[in-house]
């Protein structure tokens, strides 16, 4: 009983503190959604009236939020992936035994996810400028004109996931690294002995044992990913023709531009569904496959 | 023993650096609040994009004749709405700010605005001087909330060695343009992005339509003066006179008039800057501005609608008086062409238009005419995401997704939908 009560209080502090800091906050948002809190009920809180579950249906019949969610899966559903892809090959070459000056490449690829996103935006803007474009003049060496990266709606969506992919896949990196040095070397000993080859090893071995780390980069990845907002906010703001707005850009707007807070309530309830949903999609995946 | 008594110590540390914290935060708070009355007046000003960067150049005149200093503080345009809206509700507002006119309605139902009203009663700023559309955009039931500081509205832009005489009239502007797809089969005559609310409103606007009914709480698209000005609208794209396109669709602008792709723009005074720098040399001598054309030649010029920003003081403000020093400042004629000399931006004082740097800028001779003829738009909150439909079923209309009658009908039931709410609002006001 003691033991129990004494759990309980060094417990405490932090219960303390995600009650304060989440449950709260999320329990107030739930409710918001359930409002018309809006421009009006800045002038007068009585302005504001219960309306169930009408901002869901709202939403659900607006085309705006399906273009919104259809950009941010095809941010997550492409750049996901290649995030964990290219991290995992840095990785891979970062900790191969050949490498040399392993710790300035740790840190050169790590540079990227510590750097802010604002100060990153404008360089790449630069990158990207369709005249003046280090990018584009590359390309124009292989006689490919100039592609108006952010100006272009077709193309404006690989540019901010090409931007995601080089500024987060260090962190996945790291963790990539750290499960490659977990590996028993005597696994890959036994695999030599058995005659397989360095592909052969890395699919029967090193994959393998990755597998959790890929369930927890996938994870956090997918979650980071779907709430793409800081990239298209520096770099497009949303556009061109709504070509970047993602289902957290439309919330911002809603919220913080229209001051409609019960509808963007509504969005971010969405939101976590859909990340809740993914999540669960992903750990169930890992444990079929085990 | 002795462990626990380090511990109650460190306990005790721990305990008194927490309390004197808390003591430095709140000196330092009691410090700052009691320091503030001997301060100078210290005005806070919120300018926007390049006007508050510009603005600043300004002040060294005001503070010379008054000893009122003045932050400037730059908001970008993208991000003013919300950093406006934001600063009411978090307490933070500045002293004065600039604020797109369209904006004001929706601040003064929010009540985050001071009325001039009072203020107006003895000033040097009197409303004579002022274009009567503008100085409307800036009334809520009556009440004044800004002063005009520049100026917006639209012009017709031509190629003058494609028109030899810009069209007054609806019908003159239906021949022109007849006459020049006539000559130029693989050109067209006029650009008008299907994406932008604004050509059509414009035309709805020299019909006279009010686009709301006059409480601004219903729709009024099925209005015959709005109805009459959109079936010529969609009549212009039917006929092949203007590219179904969006404007981002369209490359360059500048490029395309100058080599004909189409020879009218309808467009505003940052423009008249544009084309000077854009257009090729040789094209200078070929391009001209007019006022809007009218339904019929009485009405001639036609109707154009009223932008621009005003300067607000915001109710939360305590140094009302020296934020209406700089007001009264800022409108100066002398100010007024100054202001126009470092941003290009038209002066909302009548008087700055006498001076030779305007006067006898020829493309600006109508923007002076078409500013007596401003009207501004509906004046509730909701308008902006009302002026977003039109342009989506209009672009629907132009595709032929959708019939006029339709299209009308369904602007009507979208902007009633958005007014809902408003609708409630003022009912409940009523009762009370």
């Amino acid at each position: 009983m003691n033991e129990r009560r004494a759990a309980i209080l060094f417990l405490t502090p932090a219960l303390a503190v995600i009650l304060l800091f989440f449950l709260l906050p999320v329990g107030a948002s739930l409710l918001l959604s359930l409002t018309d809190f809006d421009l009006y009920a800045l002038a007068d809180v009585h302005n504001i009236r219960l309306i169930a579950f009408r901002n869901y249906s709202d939403l659900l019949g607006n085309p705006l939020f399906w273009k919104a969610l259809g950009n941010t899966m095809y941010f997550t559903v492409i750049g996901g992936p290649l995030t964990v892809i290219v991290s995992l090959a840095t990785a891979l070459l970062v900790n191969a035994k050949s490498a040399r000056f392993k710790p300035l490449f740790r840190t050169v690829y790590f540079a990227p996810v510590v750097t802010t996103i604002v100060a990153v935006a404008v360089v790449w803007k630069y990158l990207y400028h369709p005249r003046y474009g280090l990018l584009d003049r590359a390309l124009g060496l292989f006689g490919i004109a100039p592609i108006d990266w952010l100006g272009d709606p077709r193309w404006a969506m690989p540019a901010i996931i090409l931007l995601a992919v080089w500024k987060n896949f260090g962190y996945n990196m790291i963790i990539f690294v750290a499960a490659l040095q977990g590996i028993p070397e005597e696994l890959y000993e036994a695999a030599r002995i058995d005659g397989a080859n360095g592909v052969q090893q890395f699919r029967h071995v090193t994959l393998p044992m990755l597998g959790p780390t890929f369930v927890f980069v996938g994870i956090i990845t997918a979650i980071g990913y779907l709430q793409l907002f800081p990239e298209p906010y520096v770099m497009t703001r949303g556009g061109p023709v709504n070509s970047t707005l993602s289902v957290v850009m439309l919330m911002y707007e809603q919220g913080f531009r229209w001051w409609n807070m019960g509808f963007a309530a509504a969005v971010a309830f969405i939101l976590f569904l859909f990340i809740g949903a993914a999540t669960l999609l992903q750990l169930w995946v890992q444990r079929r496959r085990a | 023993m002795k462990a626990e008594g380090r511990e109650r110590k460190a306990e005790r540390n721990l305990s008194t650096g927490i309390i004197s914290a808390f003591c430095f935060l709140l000196s330092a708070f009691v410090l700052n609040c009691t320091s503030r009355p001997a301060q100078q007046e210290h005005l806070k000003f919120w300018g926007l994009g390049h006007e508050g960067e510009v603005v600043a150049r300004m002040l060294p005149e005001f503070t010379r004749r008054t000893g009122i200093r003045v932050d400037v503080q730059q908001i970008p345009w993208t991000a003013a709405h919300e950093k406006l809206l934001t600063a009411f509700v978090g307490d933070a507002t500045p002293d004065l700010a600039q604020m797109g006119n369209t904006w004001i309605p929706e601040f003064v139902t929010i009540g985050a605005l001071e009325s001039l009203q009072p203020w107006l009663a003895r000033s040097s700023i009197r409303q004579r001087d002022y274009f009567p559309g503008i100085w409307a955009t800036n009334e809520v039931d009556n009440v004044v909330y800004g002063i005009p500081w520049y100026v917006d509205t639209r012009v017709l832009f031509y190629r003058s060695d494609l028109i030899a005489k810009p069209p007054r009239t609806w019908s003159e502007w239906i021949d022109v343009m007849q006459r020049l797809k006539q000559q130029r089969p693989d050109s067209y005559a006029i650009l008008l992005p299907t994406n932008q609310w604004e050509e059509v409103t414009i035309m709805a606007l020299a019909n006279h339509a009010t686009l709301l009914n006059p409480a601004g709480t219903e729709g009024a698209f099925r209005d015959p003066r709005f109805a009459e000005a959109f079936r010529f609208f969609i009549e212009i794209f039917r006929r092949g006179f203007a590219p179904p396109v969006a404007n981002t669709q369209v490359a360059n602008v500048y490029q395309g008039f100058a080599q004909g792709d189409f020879a009218m723009y309808l467009s505003g005074p940052w423009n008249v800057g544009e084309f000077r720098h854009r257009l090729p040399a040789g094209m200078q001598d070929k391009w001209a501005t007019a006022p809007m054309p009218a339904p019929v030649a009485s009405d001639w010029p036609g109707m154009s609608m009223a932008g621009g920003s005003s300067l607000v003081m915001f109710g939360a403000s305590r140094k009302k008086e020296a934020a209406w020093k700089l007001i009264e400042f800022l409108s100066e004629p002398a100010q007024q062409v100054r202001f126009y000399e470092l941003t290009r931006d038209l002066p909302a004082h009548r008087a700055a238009w006498r001076a030779p740097a305007v006067a006898n800028d020829p493309p600006l001779a109508a923007f002076r005419v078409q500013l007596e003829h401003v009207a501004p738009l509906p004046r509730v909150p909701e308008w902006e995401q009302i002026a977003t439909e039109i342009y989506h079923d209009g672009e629907a209309t132009v595709r032929g997704q959708m019939t006029i009658p339709q299209a009308l009908a369904d602007l009507d039931r979208k902007a009633d939908g958005i007014l809902a709410k408003r609708r409630w609002v003022m009912a409940r006001m009523r009762r009370r």
